[in-house]
């Protein structure tokens, strides 16, 4: 075995769990009162994610430590290789979720409501797609998918090339190339959320298309709006990665931070596209 | 063996806070199997105090002592603490404990998210229980939360939601550790058709973990934004569909039943071996039944919706696939059989409750494939008959499996004995109680009480008090238990490394290598002197 300290890194007691654990009290107690409109709610989210950012930066940093003193050898690389890979398959399961859900509305429980059987309780309801469901009966225009959404497939779909290139970069030792990548990915990171961000404020303002505009609108914002979150925290992540090659960390054949992060921007450039094709295209 | 003591001491080089930090910020996996256990079983006693509500109110008709309304709240947060609370915890617990041990790997591939893994529990234990002080009181809607009821209701519902969403980040993180220490750290030799049953359990439960608990985590997210953000995924007006929420949940919920059984499947995989003294029948016969149980329960969901109405095709599917799985069960079975069959057999309380586990487990299995025929699900279905079912499977099936896992495991991990004549008090009035409350509870799903209510019609007494005084019997044994964990830990006598002389998975075998690799020294050791101990450790098994 060529392990770079000869076995497994078994990190001593840590504070960190625990910090986590308090930042999770803060805020699940903090969101329940604040959805209830109940004073301190709001104090507690904000102390909650206090916590959690001192938390991210704590264990990420420490870990980038435990990494570039060279505690992590060729098996702990492969613990981290396995635990990503699960980890994104995990969230691939959160998003079939939504997925499944938008499948079931608009194949099963929209057309059901527009039978005739249903016509009793909904007269004049004719279903298809898109639609904001028999009750609700304000009128939108749904999203289309040629204008922002096409240019943001295509930020992504650049970014996911660009990330490439800076792994090849930084595999040749070509750190500037690498940073020059690097860069070039959060940028694109960047501009996709600012597109979604317009979007946003289009549809609520000139298409009257929001959360509570039924079936159309809750399926297009949650998973257009969790998407978003991903593309959020992965930028965050690349732009951590970015500030820790620029500080000289990560070697050209010993780097699973960096493809780690990687890997969860293709896994979000992929669940875009599904997106794409579900939610805007058909 | 002085070499190995010599370097001990200094296993770790950093600090070490003592006192309550030491489990607060403990890395070690069985100081966090520790507190799983404990955890889990003080949620098992408070799971078991809202069941002795339950049992009360229904000891005779009328309304005694709880308004329906928090009889609802009882019923739910009984449900929800003792699967997410109780059961699956200790199941992560013994993980924690074993799995290390059984494959030789130093501690968990992740040890400190292995830490957080289990702090999460409290957070979401502390919402869980609280929420019966806010303002309209706890979730009342039953475990299962369908909408609109979970819809209506107050903040106690989305304390519930988030219990739920913490308990599942979890479960996940739990999960994604438990596979990468087994797929990673497996000590040389030890190829994944060499590992114990325990640990092939495990490996698949880990997996339909990290497959389903993401759906719920989905699920409750789509019902917390109805609830408090105005989308319409469970309202009809707005398109969506309640059904909708009862597929995503049993989608998640088949495979959960299964998450909680089929480390006890492992448990007694292990006990039954050892005290038979021969190796276990049919391991790889095993090892798919076990793989197979878990695809087929992804595709077995809408058995708990047969009622709401589907086509008929729909039913037929889900008819035969759900009985399908009795196959690879009923294979486990004959293996757990035939691997009694002709050894030389003794009855310590572990193998007693394995034993129990067998015969029980059978009985929730074929009141199962009862349930499983549509037309008589659609008499028994919202009965007792159902409430009986699940705790056949869950009871005497997950929990007396976590009884036995632990008397045949507490000596290995206090180094002490438990009190064998008490354990055997405790298994018996387990056995007795058990079965005085939840048999009785078939006639009454048959006879057609329904479930989740607080007051019955006058024909079902009889019966409500028999498995009332069952419930309490049952629920004061658990005491007991409680009385012969701590004597044993506090004034056992010395038990001895290899307490079963019929045990050969690594635990017992390999103590001596488990503690070099524990070390981490295994490189001052030649590479030929381990290979030696490794593979004396695997005969040994064989
Ligand atoms: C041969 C194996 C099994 C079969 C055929 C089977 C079948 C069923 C069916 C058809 C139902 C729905 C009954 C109804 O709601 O009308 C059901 C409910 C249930 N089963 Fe099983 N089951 C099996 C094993 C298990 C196991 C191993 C567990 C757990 C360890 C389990 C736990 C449950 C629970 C908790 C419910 C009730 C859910 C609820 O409505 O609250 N079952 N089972
Ligand atoms: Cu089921």
């Amino acid at each position: 075995m060529s392990h770079g300290t000869g076995h497994y890194y078994v990190p001593s007691p840590s504070k960190w769990p625990i910090v986590g654990s308090s930042a999770l009290l803060f805020l699940a107690f903090g969101a329940a009162l604040t959805m209830n409109k109940v004073e301190p709610g709001y104090w507690m989210l904000a102390i909650g994610f206090a916590i959690l950012t001192y938390l991210l930066f704590g264990w990420f940093g420490e870990v980038a430590r435990e990494s570039e003193s060279g505690k992590f050898g060729e098996q702990e690389d492969k613990s981290f290789r396995w635990g990503m890979s699960w980890f994104i398959f995990s969230e691939i399961m959160f998003f079939a979720a939504f997925f499944g859900a938008l499948y079931y509305m608009r194949q099963l429980s929209v057309p059901w409501l527009a039978d005739m059987e249903h016509q009793l309780i909904w007269p004049g309801y004719t279903g298809g797609w898109p639609t904001a469901g028999p009750g609700i009966t304000e009128t939108f225009t749904p999203m289309g998918a040629w204008g922002l959404p096409a240019i943001n497939t295509m930020l992504l779909l650049t970014s996911g090339v660009t990330i490439t290139y800076a792994h090849w970069a930084l595999k040749k030792n070509d750190r500037s190339g690498l940073k020059k990548w690097m860069l070039a990915t959060v940028a694109l990171g960047i501009a996709f959320l600012c597109c979604q961000i317009y979007e946003y404020g289009h549809a609520y303002a000139d298409l009257n298309l929001k959360l509570t505009t039924g079936a159309y609108g809750s399926t297009f914002f949650m998973l257009t709006g969790f998407h978003g979150f991903h593309v959020t925290v992965g930028t965050i992540m690349l732009i951590v990665i970015y500030f820790r090659c620029a500080a000289g960390h990560f070697k050209p054949e010993h780097h699973f931070g960096f493809e780690g992060v990687a890997w969860y921007w293709h896994f979000v450039d992929v669940v875009w596209l599904v997106l794409f094709i579900f939610v805007y295209l058909l | 063996m002085a070499v190995v003591q010599d370097v001990h001491g200094h296993g770790h080089d950093d600090h070490h806070p003592t006192g309550i930090m030491r489990w607060v910020c403990t890395t070690n996996h069985k100081d966090i199997g520790t507190m799983y256990l404990w955890f889990s079983f003080a949620m098992f006693l408070v799971g078991g105090f809202l069941a002795m509500g339950i049992r009360a109110e229904l000891f005779m008709p009328g309304i005694q002592i709880l308004e329906p309304e928090l009889f609802n709240s009882f019923t739910t947060l009984h449900g929800l603490i003792m699967v997410f609370g109780a059961i699956m915890p200790a199941f992560v617990g013994l993980a924690n404990w074993q799995v290390p041990m059984m494959i030789g790997a130093p501690d968990m591939a992740f040890a400190r998210m292995n830490n957080w893994s289990f702090w999460i529990l409290p957070v979401a234990a502390s919402l869980l229980v609280s929420s019966f002080f806010v303002p309209g009181g706890a979730a009342a809607g039953g475990w299962t939360f369908y909408p609109p009821l979970s819809t209506q209701g107050g903040m106690g519902v989305d304390m519930m939601i988030f219990a739920v969403h913490l308990l599942g980040a979890s479960s996940i993180m739990g999960a994604i550790n438990i596979i990468t220490t087994i797929l990673n750290m497996r000590a040389p030799g030890m190829t994944l058709m060499k590992m114990p049953m325990f640990v092939w359990t495990w490996l698949i439960t880990a997996y339909l973990l990290v497959l389903v608990m993401p759906v719920l985590a989905g699920t409750v997210t789509m019902l917390l934004t109805d609830r408090n953000f105005g989308t319409s995924f469970f309202n009809a007006a707005g398109g969506g569909d309640p059904i909708l929420f009862q597929h995503i949940f049993w989608f998640f919920g088949h495979p959960e039943v299964y998450i909680m059984i089929l480390p006890a499947f492992g448990v007694v995989s292990e006990i039954i071996p050892t005290f038979s003294r021969k190796p276990l029948f049919g391991y790889s016969s095993m090892v798919y039944a076990t793989a197979s149980i878990a695809i087929l329960s992804c595709v077995v969901w809408a058995h708990h919706m047969f009622t709401v109405g589907m086509p008929t095709v729909g039913q037929l599917f889900f008819m035969y696939a759900t009985m399908l799985i009795a196959v690879p069960t009923g294979v486990k079975v004959f293996n757990w059989t035939a691997t009694m069959w002709r050894g030389s057999m003794t009855f310590e309380v572990p193998m007693l409750f394995s034993i129990g586990f067998i015969f029980l487990f059978v009985i929730g299995g074929f009141s199962g494939v009862v349930c499983a025929i549509v037309p008589i699900d659609i008499q028994v279905q919202e009965t007792y008959y159902v409430i009986a079912h699940f705790h056949y499977v869950l009871v005497s099936g997950a929990l007396f499996a976590i009884f036995g896992a632990v008397y045949y495991w507490l000596p290995k991990w206090s180094g002490r004995m438990y009190d064998e004549k008490l354990g055997k008090w405790h298994f018996w009035l387990c056995m007795f109680f058990f079965n005085l409350t939840f048999f009785v509870q078939h006639f009454l799903g048959l006879a057609g009480m329904p479930r989740r209510v607080p007051d019955y019609a006058l024909q079902f007494a009889d019966f409500n008090m028999v498995s009332s005084i069952g419930g309490f019997g049952f629920g004061l044994t658990q005491l007991l238990f409680l009385y012969i964990v701590i004597k044993c830990i506090r004034s056992g006598e010395k038990a001895a490394s290899k307490p079963w002389d019929g045990g050969t998975t690594l635990e017992w075998t390999l103590l001596l290598l488990h503690h070099i690799i524990a070390l981490k020294h295994l490189q001052s050791l030649s590479n030929s002197v381990r290979e030696v101990w490794i593979h004396r450790a695997i005969k040994l098994k064989k």
